[in-house]
């Protein structure tokens, strides 16, 4: 095993000499306490490590000693419903031994040794396997059969099925003789180098939807399964209500939350919320599809940088086993900081504003991971990945944003003002894009939703509203034609009743498709009928004067997503009323 | 501090503002606390990096008046600790954490590591009981909750001392129990720490108080440590001893501005407007020392002052404070010059833990649709005036008009308070009412029917 002996320790980041046998991306133990590094650059003797743990105390002369393995994370049964940190430590694990504060020097492992799981055997004797081809399945959750895989690089034949009643991780499940000849011993679990991506048979177009319940996100600039969208804001505008939403709602089945330098009071409400909160499938609690990575600001910066590395290979994992995954990273802006502390630590020459020149190439090795793809021959996985990117003062054109706009095909642009005067989810409808449009309508014309003429006519009322609101501010609203003012108004239906939704209302937190499309055909269908009124020469006022028209605003909290009827009644009475203006004035 | 033990060095390589550079040293590790002692200087000092024999020093009192030849650098061995014990209430210390009140040294119940260490995501519960503090724009608008971190954001000259003293004197748990009252001064003038006593005295929190203080003429760079002492005795004494603690830290700029000169002491690559890359980790460490643990009495509640250069909110300072705190209470020059107290900006302002502090069985049923009937109109009023500027008030709409009305009144019936008055939680409500009846009622779109008719005339 490869050895050195410790030299110059500033913060995270130390140095050894004297160094032999280390590789690059090794994981290392570093003096008595055994603290985790990772080698990350290698000159001659020198190797430079980063540290997973505070190094106080640490000084020049400890021991370095290499595992031989690069930094991996655990795969196999018990990811689900349990929270870990950047390098895959269980935080349950480590509040058990340690209390309630986070102290160095403990290295529990991720998943658990003892627990036995019951496992479905589909192979037998003789069969001809390749990577994820499946052994087996074990019921994790009552929502996830989770497949144990063969893992990628063996291919091969099965010599001998290991039969027990109950197996535990470590356990050998089967026995491959590969085409070399050799025996490998499969067991429930392998281990996967988080910075190298899962290999796959091929990358496939998009063609669903990756449905989230949030309307101007799904019917006006939607993400595809397999998609990858950055949800870029100043502080305080949505973001993280954003992402707690899509994990909440989005109908993918494996989630992967990671909590990448934010709030410890964000992921403390994550914990206490989604147990209690029901998947809108399948009405099962939302833990049970649910991994939790949890490295908040305050937890060491090194190991923030490998958090999202740690999320997404787990998500690549699941998606081997043919399931659609959403990653969600909050934020990728602390982790491309991190980056940057370690490589000022490191004494790079930095690029713009200091970030490190290789910032672009590492977030897009990050957002390539994603996609829809052809795990073999007959199975099809998806990771979709969602980053929040945390400007700093809001200002779009800084490095981080500007990069990850390059790597991203939707763009949830979060906007200040629309924050401010509590629009939420405050995505701005100017500035926001789906690349994704196309190739997912035909999920909803399939449910008989022309959703392209109906985002067509709602981003021509706003765009339209735009422009008249600026003469406005000129001339105030009363000296506009009563047919511009319907479009102000109709905008106004747009916005407060269709693409303002309340994450905290259990009515409007999650809407279905055929109620986004009803409640966008009643505001669009109330301003064709009161265009048609304006036109007989009824004056607007006497239209908004209905009581229906603030109606028209609360559909989304007032009609539950299994009530689709009383659209059918609210439609009537817009008619009604409508009818009756007529009459009154001829 | 036992000197045997230490390992001793005299003479330093380099002096440089706050940084010290001794070589030759061993078995010397990283972030352990120095004694630097010369003739009758004594000083502290923490390892900044050690690289072989040679290592880097941070002094927290600077280095003017050392002698590179005769200096005397003690290692310790450790990180700088704090003694905590529950005699620290009442008492008051320096910067670093030595008492300076005459009343001798505090006999430790332990010797706590001030760095602190992170709280475990798991052990956390998520903070749900409001604290009232008696102030209509806080407790109905922006809901102070217990656990959180809630900064004001202010400006030079704004009365940021009064808001807070305020709170701390008109706060309470409830008749039986009280707050202990941290404050942390970073950097401010002794004018401002002795209103904060004498306010304090006032409203008999002094015998609630642990008091760490560091003045504008104080050390800078003794600073970075003030408020780490400060949340270690709040850590001890929430966590250990069940207290519920409540900790004002002022001025956070100054400290902002104790560590960039470090870092560029250290010639680090600096990130925006010359502060390094790692403010947002370092303030992180502060802020997020605050919260609520499972199966534990105590919490912490934090309000970290700070005061925005120039005003401007997107500084790197208020800009990384607000990515990492619960919300944020802004102050508003304009209503300061207009006179109102508190003058508190209520559209840039948010408490994100109010939502699960307020409402039935909380405060009051009508709360949350009230404080949102409230912001939406007021964020219409801004948009009202200034079209009225424009093209003159005549000309506006009944509705319209009727919004200036609203305005008017919120900010001189709602917002306007004294500043030992203390309104409650119903008194609040009800004047969000009152002020709301400007409005016609087709306007409360927020409000249920039924709220409007149950609550209309209160
Ligand atoms: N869809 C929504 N429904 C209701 N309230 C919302 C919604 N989105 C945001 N909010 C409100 O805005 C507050 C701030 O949102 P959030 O915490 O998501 O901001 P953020 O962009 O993540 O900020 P930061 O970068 O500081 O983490 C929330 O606490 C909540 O009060
Ligand atoms: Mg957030």
């Amino acid at each position: 095993m490869g050895e050195g002996v410790l030299y110059r320790i500033s913060g995270p980041i130390v140095v050894s000499r004297k160094t032999s046998g280390l590789k690059m991306n090794e994981e290392v133990r570093i003096g008595d306490e055994e603290l985790i590094g990772e080698v990350i650059e290698i000159n001659g003797e020198e190797a430079v490590i980063q540290v997973y743990e505070e190094t106080t105390g640490i000084g020049p002369g400890a021991n370095v000693y290499g595992t031989g393995n690069p930094i991996s994370v655990e795969l196999g049964p018990g990811l689900i419903g349990r929270t870990f940190d950047g390098i895959q430590r269980p935080l349950v694990v480590i509040k058990e031994e340690q209390g309630i504060f986070i102290k160095r020097g403990l290295n529990p492992k991720p998943l658990s040794r003892d627990r036995e799981w019951e496992v479905d055997i589909h192979l037998k004797k003789d069969d001809l396997v390749v990577p994820n081809t499946i052994i087996g399945e074990v019921e994790e959750t009552s929502l996830i059969r989770h497949r144990i895989l063969i893992p990628p690089g063996v291919y091969g034949k099965v010599l001998e099925i290991i039969e027990l009643p109950g197996y535990r991780v470590e356990d050998t499940i089967c026995i491959i003789e590969d085409k070399e000849g050799e025996r490998r011993e499969v067991k429930l679990f392998h281990k996967w180098p988080v910075r190298k991506k899962r290999p796959f048979v091929e990358r496939l177009p998009h063609e669903e939807i990756l449905f989230t319940g949030q309307r101007v996100i799904d019917s006006i600039f939607p993400l595809a399964k397999g998609g990858v969208a950055a949800i870029p804001g100043g502080f305080g505008t949505g973001k993280t209500v954003t992402q707690h939403s899509l994990a909440k709602w989005a109908d993918a089945d494996i989630i992967i939350y990671i909590g990448c330098g934010e709030r410890g009071n964000e992921m403390a409400q994550v914990l206490e919320e989604f147990p209690k909160l029901k998947d809108p499938g399948s009405g099962k609690s939302l833990m049970e599809r649910t991994i939790l990575i949890a490295n908040t600001s305050n937890m060491p910066v090194t190991a923030r940088e490998s958090s999202i590395y740690t999320g997404i290979t787990m998500a690549e994992y699941f998606r081997d086993m043919g399931y659609d995954v959403a990653l969600m990273a909050d934020s990728t802006s602390r982790w491309a900081e991190a980056l940057r502390e370690i490589s000022g630590r490191m004494e790079e020459m930095p690029a713009e504003k200091g970030y490190p020149a290789y910032l672009g190439s590492r977030l897009a090795g990050f957002y390539e991971r994603g996609g829809r793809v052809k795990v073999t021959e007959d199975r099809i996985g998806s990771v979709s990945v969602i980053g929040a990117v945390s400007p700093p003062g809001g200002d779009f054109s800084e490095p981080v944003t500007s990069n990850t706009k390059r790597f991203v095909r939707t763009f949830w642009v979060l906007d200040k003002e629309l924050a401010y005067s509590r629009h939420y989810p405050a995505i701005s409808w100017a500035n926001s894009y789906s690349g994704y449009f196309d190739e997912i309508a035909k999920w909803w014309e399939d449910r008989d939703i022309p959703i392209r003429s109906l985002r067509i006519r709602v981003m021509e009322i706003l765009t339209v509203e735009t422009h008249l609101r600026q003469i406005v501010q000129l001339v105030g609203e009363g000296a506009l034609p009563e047919k511009e003012r319907l479009t102000l108004k109709e905008a106004e239906l747009i916005k407060e009743g269709f693409l303002q939704q309340n994450a905290l209302s259990t009515v409007d937190a999650y809407c279905s498709p055929e109620k986004q499309y009803r409640m966008l055909k009643m505001i669009l269908d109330f301003g064709e009928g009161a265009r048609d009124l304006l036109e007989r020469g009824l004056p607007l006022f006497k239209i908004i004067e209905l009581p229906i028209f603030s109606e028209l605003k609360r559909m989304g909290v007032e009609i539950e997503n299994e009530e689709i009827d009383k659209f059918d009644k609210l439609a009537e009475r817009v008619e009604k009323e409508f009818e009756k203006l007529k009459e009154e004035y001829g | 501090m036992d000197s045997i033990y230490h390992k001793r060095h005299i003479g330093a390589q380099e002096l440089t503002g706050p940084i010290l550079i001794v070589e030759g040293v061993e078995n010397v590790g990283f972030g352990e606390l120095v004694l630097i002692e010369q003739d009758d200087i004594n000083r502290l000092g923490r390892v900044l990096e050690v690289a072989g024999n040679r290592a880097v020093c941070q002094i927290f009192a600077g280095t003017s008046g050392i002698d590179r030849e005769k200096v005397r650098i003690r290692f310790t061995g450790s990180p700088m600790t704090l003694p905590v014990s529950e005699e620290m209430v009442g008492r008051v210390f320096d910067g670093l954490g030595r008492p300076i009140d005459g009343c001798g040294e505090v006999i430790g119940e332990e010797e706590r590591d001030v760095n602190g260490n992170p709280l475990n995501p798991e052990a956390r519960e998520y903070p749900r009981e409001n604290i009232l503090t008696g102030i209509s724009a806080i407790d109905g608008l922006t809901t102070l909750i217990r656990g959180q971190k809630l900064p004001i954001f202010s400006g030079a000259g704004l009365p940021h001392n009064e808001i807070a003293a305020q709170v701390v004197n008109q706060a309470r748990i409830s008749k039986e129990e009280d707050f202990i009252i941290i404050f942390a001064a970073m950097g401010i003038k002794a004018d401002d720490a002795d209103f904060f006593m004498r306010r304090f005295e006032e409203g008999g929190a002094l015998s609630r108080l642990v008091t760490f203080i560091n003045l504008a003429d104080s050390p800078s760079v003794e600073r970075l440590i003030t408020p780490r002492c400060a949340l270690t005795a709040a850590e001890y004494l929430a966590f250990d001893k069940g207290n519920h603690v409540l900790v004002i830290m002022t001025d956070l700029t100054n400290y902002c501005e104790a560590l960039r000169e470090v870092a560029s002491a250290m010639g680090e690559v600096p990130s925006r407007k010359g502060y390094p890359g790692y403010l947002y980790s370092d303030l992180a460490t502060l802020y997020e020392r605050t919260g609520r643990v499972k199966g534990k009495e105590g919490s912490i509640t934090q309000i970290p002052i700070l005061t925005m250069p120039n005003d401007d909110i997107t500084h790197p300072i208020p800009d990384l404070t607000g990515y990492i705190t619960e919300g944020q209470i802004v102050l508003s020059r304009e209503l300061h010059q207009r006179d109102i107290y508190p003058p508190i900006d209520i559209l840039s302002s948010l408490s994100r833990l109010m939502k699960d502090g307020i409402g039935e069985g909380r405060t009051r049923k009508d709360h949350p649709d009230l404080y949102s009937q409230l912001y939406a109109s007021y964020s219409r009023v801004q948009r009202v005036r200034s079209l009225a500027s424009i093209i003159g008030e005549d000309e506006l709409s009944e509705v319209d008009r009727s919004y200036l009305r609203f305005g008017e009144d919120f900010e001189g019936k709602f917002l306007n308070q004294g500043k030992t008055e203390s309104r409650s939680i119903e008194e609040t409500l009800n004047r969000g009412w009152e002020v709301l009846m400007n409005l016609p009622e087709s306007e409360l779109v927020r409000l249920s029917k039924e709220e409007i008719e149950e609550y209309r005339s209160k």
